[in-house]
């Protein structure tokens, strides 16, 4: 797996920095430059998504049009300011983003940024269960694979990832919902709690269902959040968690086969000691990039697990908003999920340029 | 690195063909993971081809003889897998499914395969500030959620909603942009490597234009690694398609089969236990994506001479035909792109 200089564009005249500088002065340039490099990415995606939305016509059209007589359509697109030259809604557009200002939705006359604020803790809940889920799935089996390589359990755990990749979250939703909720009556068929009002109660409540009800000393509402989070966590995690589990037997493999694991075994460590410290540890770094790179999949794994589960998340709304077919909508949480990508590569970058001093471009 | 032509001429030349040449040089446990992939996507495609001869009924057929199905109905003798709630036979839709889908597989990935390799080779070749923007663009389409991508293609493109070709086109379209930057990246990597060979060199002082020494010298050679990306995103290109289809995306039923619709309606049904309407289409899902997968990885581990399992020394009992002679010429120089 190559994984340095895997994201950030090459062909920016950084690859050959001077190695005289203090290290330290060159972490500082090289955050500074990785952190410019997301203004450009921004702004080609927000154009691209802007255009391309555009070339179909104006959303109004598209929500409304054959509902309302075509006089009252045109004052509607008219107000909307959609009947200007497309450029200049397009620097209009620009600065109302660069004011943080995404749009205002058509259907239910929403800031999108408030969706963002109302749904997003929703999803963010569920990708940090997923992700607990894909840990416990991918680290150990990853390292088992790879100690076992080419034989039979590593054989079945590659099968066993494969099926994760090629299974679509909602079928493993749909299976799981049919196995543990509906035959079995284990836990709630969709939704995140039971106990909505109990909850929206609270003074300041953070959105993240389970916190608040510890923060309320409520362990009924705590157990039943944590019900309802199982089986979406498992079907979002198990596709992470194949990924996961690749990611960390092919690096496992790399650093297994080193003179200084060869080294520590001949001094008497454990084999156990040896895979889990000694081969693991450097092989974190790629393990760490590349997982937080799968922010892209977890998000769009995100997006149909919410629709599966009913889980009012981003995706959730995402999926309410296309079958509403209201596009400024969708435009506005496409582009919050694009920042929220970038922002992450972003940090996932300066982390692995914090643990590796050799990550420089 | 050394050169790719240098191949020992001995060898006939359909075994040097992508697919067969990785069967001739596996052995174990690769080679059955391979076996078994070829035969998942064999079945894909014949069952493609022949839906009409295998589908009992249409997939948009929701009566036979003047009698209605029935919505939901129970595996019986008439309808093996069951009815849909909206009346359709669900053996038949599945069947009908693998057409669609294996027509958005060779539509988008040919599309990509097209317009990535030609941008990464001029890109790749020409340099300069043109490349530099297409590397930009390149990277930021790929930092984004395909499934978003895939949406904003298909609003673009249909509107949302669409019948046989238009939800076809719009499926393989969304998945032809999701794809060109790992073609291109490929191809720009492989043309900017080629450049400097001497063969390029030589044709350059002879004076042979641009376009000829790409077409004729760096293209049949960049495109080594091609087959492997192919089916990977072969296999990407059905979750992508079948993920549109379950947020309401897809194609019509009335106008193709579409697993992912069908499993969008299917998971009303789950609710209330009727597991045949889900089952068997996401089930076509999995078998599809894992066959591509299973042939996709294989090759990839072939390719690298680090990866691929050898025949044990001193086990003679194995079978299968001596590994080639240019197995690692042919090996070297795969770097994983996913």
């Amino acid at each position: 797996m190559t994984v340095e200089s895997d994201k950030v564009p090459a062909g920016f005249g950084l690859a050959k920095g001077k190695k005289s500088r203090s290290q330290s002065l060159g972490l500082a340039r090289y955050l500074v430059i990785r952190f410019l490099l997301i203004i450009p990415t921004m702004f080609i995606l927000i154009s691209m998504v802007f255009f391309l939305m555009r070339i179909t016509g104006d959303p109004i059209t598209a929500a409304l049009g054959g509902r309302l007589p075509p006089d009252q359509l045109a004052d509607r697109i008219h107000a909307a300011g959609y009947d200007r030259p497309v450029l200049i809604q397009y620097f209009d557009y620009l600065g109302d983003i660069l004011r943080g200002n995404f749009g205002t939705t058509l259907s239910d006359n929403r800031e999108v940024t408030d969706i963002l604020a109302q749904y997003g803790t929703a999803t963010l809940e569920l990708v940090i269960y997923a992700l607990i889920v894909a840990f416990i799935i991918g680290v150990p089996f990853g390292m088992i694979a790879a100690y076992k390589r080419d034989r039979l359990p590593d054989a079945f755990l590659r099968l066993f990832a494969i099926l994760c990749y090629a299974t679509p979250v909602f079928f493993a939703g749909l299976l799981l919902k049919l196995i543990f909720s509906v035959w079995l009556g284990w836990f709630p068929v969709s939704g995140r709690t039971d106990y909505l009002s109990e909850l929206s109660g609270l003074r300041n409540p953070s959105g993240l269902y389970l916190l608040d009800a510890l923060r309320a000393g409520n362990m009924t509402i705590a157990l039943d959040v944590l019900k309802h989070a199982v089986l979406p966590a498992i079907a979002l995690g198990l596709l992470i968690g194949g990924v996961f589990l690749r990611l960390v037997r092919t690096n496992l493999i790399g650093t297994l086969g080193s003179d200084f694991v060869e080294a520590g075994r001949s001094r008497g460590v454990s084999e156990y000691r040896l895979v889990t410290k000694h081969a693991y540890k450097p092989a974190l770094i790629p393990i760490v990039t590349v997982m937080g790179l799968q922010i892209a999949l977890t998000l769009g794994g995100a997006i149909l697990t919410e629709t599966t589960f009913g889980w009012k998340g981003l995706g959730f709304m995402l999926a309410e908003y296309l079958t509403a077919r209201d596009f400024v909508a969708v435009q506005g949480i496409v582009m919050l999920i694009a920042v929220i990508v970038a922002l992450t590569n972003f940090l996932v970058d300066v982390i692995a340029a914090l643990i590796d001093p050799r990550v420089r471009y | 690195m050394d050169t790719t032509t240098s191949k020992p001429a001995r060898q006939p030349r359909w075994t040097r063909l992508p697919i067969i040449s990785h069967l001739r040089k596996s052995v174990g446990l690769q080679r059955t993971m391979l076996i078994i992939g070829l035969i998942l996507s064999g079945i894909l495609f014949l069952t493609a081809i022949f839906a009409p001869l295998i589908a009992p009924y249409g997939y948009a057929q929701a009566s036979a003889d003047g009698a209605n199905f029935g919505a939901q109905m129970a595996p019986s003798a008439a309808h093996i897998w069951g009815t849909t709630v909206g009346g359709y036979d669900v053996f038949s839709r599945v069947i009908w499914g693998a057409q669609t889908a294996a027509l958005v597989i060779v539509l988008g990935v040919l599309m990509s395969i097209f317009a990535g390799v030609i941008l990464g080779l001029v890109s790749g070749y020409l340099g300069g500030w043109v490349d530099r923007l297409l590397v930009v663009i390149a990277d930021a389409i790929y930092a984004f959620p395909a499934l978003l991508l895939a949406i904003v293609m298909s609003i673009v493109i249909s509107g949302g909603q669409s019948n046989l070709f238009g939800g076809i086109m719009a499926a393989a379209i969304s998945i032809t942009v999701v794809f060109i930057p790992q073609y291109f990246r490929v191809a720009r990597a492989e043309t900017i490597r080629l450049k400097a060979e001497p063969f390029v060199e030589s044709a350059k002082v002879i004076g042979t234009s641009n376009l000829r020494i790409i077409s004729r010298h760096v293209f049949p050679n960049a495109t080594r690694t091609m087959p492997l990306i192919f089916t990977l995103n072969a296999a990407e290109s059905i979750l992508t398609l079948a993920g549109l289809g379950f947020l309401g995306f897809g194609i019509e039923p009335s106008s193709a089969a579409e697993w992912g619709y069908d499993l969008n309606k299917a998971l009303a049904d789950a609710t209330s236990g009727i597991w045949w309407t889900g089952l068997f289409p996401g089930l076509a899902i999995v078998l599809t994506v894992l066959g591509l997968t299973l042939v996709g990885e294989s090759m990839n581990d072939l390719n690298d001479p680090r990866l691929r399992g050898r025949r044990r020394a001193g086990r003679k009992k194995r079978g299968g035909p001596d590994m080639p002679a240019d197995a690692y010429v042919n090996g070297t120089g795969l770097e994983v792109t996913k």
